[in-house]
């Protein structure tokens, strides 16, 4: 059942190709409107170097934005369930950060930061795209502790410190995962927007590769790239859904039920 | 033990949950706070724990570790019952080695022994009170505050449990102070019952139970139930 799950999907994308390499070789659509999976494949074979340089920038942007984001999250959350003062200070503010078009920021950032610091640029702005949904989770789960749990800590003398360790961060930790699945993706679009933001001359992503294949008009390339950013997103949500099952496996339910 | 003197609780929206509730529980004494449900005994039990603060009246508390157990588990689910059972004595920087040693002590005096690396989820409802309870004693109380601890389980585990509570409390010379809506596990289990009556809680009988109470079905113990009934009849049609 389980190896039907994965040849399924495989024979449609077989199907599909297929039918895509022959509707261009049938109809003679143009290279520069449609190229065909093979020609996307020659593209990507003849540019193989480069376009491994673009994925590498680009990856380690995301990933930095990402482990910078997921800190951050967590920290802020952690600082908002001690004082409840300071999250009725700042949390309208990481909201206002997060309902604002990152796009708008983007400019800004890259004047403030400089453009001889291009990749912390992209970084600041693909972590503000990705923060959002560590906060919002890691501050639910870190409310979400069983208020009798806490008490029983209380009654046996528990430091804040102690509560937080030892009740609050495991409780929070299945809504800090699904926070993070959330962002994984959101850090990859933070980093592709941050890139198209940022133009010519500067970046070295696939993105750059896509607006610039576009220019040119060289769409199997366009295409290559594109693949190379899609494959990278599932990447990083199957990585973090494996890291949510090997932490949650042995007590959540939702780890539990996905393994029968 | 544990003396309530002249206890008054108003809830945040303004209903007077408890209204002068005196009690006081002797060493050693084994006390049932019964009453129907919203008349505000868990509330007493946990102003009894310090957990919350009332309005009015004062508690004095022998010192002395206490153990509390809530009407749910209450356990952490993403620890093993080893680990869930040492959770006071963790939180007061007992040595690992030791504090495994306690923990596993009390889960095998529960009837838990070879269950320590069981996560709750694989625990029946009865097993995971267990657990609780054996996390209660952990910390070697002298005073036990039990929330209707067995009031989601089933009648022959809730009986089971109830043995068991009964025999741990002999063997330690606990305190105990149970919280339960059952008459029959009232007059089973304790020595003295305190019945409470909503609008505002407040207690308004305090019976002392015949001594011979070994079996549920013995005279006396039927005796009993009938003398709680009365009292419980009797607040209830005032």
């Amino acid at each position: 059942m389980k190896s039907l799950n994965i040849i399924l999907p495989l024979l449609l994308a077989a199907a599909l190709l297929g039918l895509w390499e022959w509707t261009v070789a049938a109809r003679h659509i143009p290279p520069y409107v449609l190229p065909a999976p093979s020609a996307i494949a020659h593209a990507f074979r003849e540019n193989f170097t480069s376009l491994m340089q673009a994925l590498a920038s680009t990856l380690s942007v995301t990933l930095e934005a990402f482990a910078a984001a997921t800190m951050l999250g967590t920290a802020s959350a952690i600082v908002f369930s001690q004082s409840r003062l300071l999250e009725r200070l700042l949390y309208p503010y990481a909201v206002i950060l997060q309902v604002t078009p990152v796009v708008a920021i983007a400019p800004l950032i890259l004047i403030w930061v400089g453009f001889d610091h291009i990749n912390l640029a992209l970084v600041i702005i693909a972590t503000i795209v990705a923060f959002f949904p560590i906060l919002a989770g890691a501050t639910l789960g870190l409310k979400s502790a069983d208020f009798n749990l806490i008490d029983l800590t209380r009654l046996y003398g528990a430091s804040r410190l102690q509560t937080l360790w030892r009740i609050r961060l495991p409780t929070a930790l299945p809504y800090l995962l699904s926070g993070m699945k959330t962002a994984g993706g959101l850090a990859l679009i933070g980093a592709v927007v941050a890139e198209f933001v940022a133009g010519s001359g500067t970046a070295t992503g696939l993105a750059w590769r896509i607006v610039e294949s576009g220019n040119r008009l060289e769409i199997a390339t366009l295409f290559a790239a594109l693949a190379l950013l899609a494959l990278a997103g599932v990447s990083i949500f199957a990585a973090l859904t494996l890291l949510e099952w090997l932490l949650l496996r042995r007590w959540h339910e939702s780890a539990i039920a996905s393994r029968s | 033990m544990i003396a309530l003197r002249g206890i008054g609780k108003h809830f945040p929206n303004g209903t007077e949950a408890l209204r002068d509730v005196s009690f006081a529980v002797a060493p050693g004494e084994f006390v049932s706070l019964l009453g129907p449900s919203g008349c505000g005994k868990s509330t007493a039990l946990r102003i009894a724990a310090g957990l919350l603060a009332p309005d009015a009246g004062r508690i004095t508390r022998d010192t002395g570790e206490i153990g509390f157990v809530f009407q749910d588990p209450t356990l952490m689910p993403w620890a093993d019952a080893l680990t869930n059972a040492r959770l006071p004595l963790d939180l007061k920087g007992v040595p690992r080695r030791d504090a495994n040693e306690y923990a596993a002590a009390a889960l095998a005096r529960v009837g838990l022994a070879g269950f320590e690396r069981a996560y709750p989820r694989q625990l029946s409802g009865g097993m995971k009170m267990r657990v609780s309870l054996a996390r209660a004693l952990a910390a070697k109380p002298r005073l036990l505050l039990l929330d209707e601890p067995f009031a989601a389980l089933d009648e022959i585990t809730r009986n089971a449990l109830g043995d068991d509570l009964k025999r741990l409390w002999r063997e330690d010379g606990l305190t105990i102070l149970f919280v339960t809506h059952s008459v029959a596990e009232s007059s089973f289990l304790s020595q003295r019952v305190l019945v409470m009556t909503p609008r505002p809680g407040t207690v308004t009988a305090d019976i002392a139970l015949p001594p011979a109470r070994d079996a549920r079905l013995a005279p006396a113990t039927i005796e009993a139930q009938r003398q709680i009934s009365a009292a419980l009849n009797q607040v209830i049609a005032a």
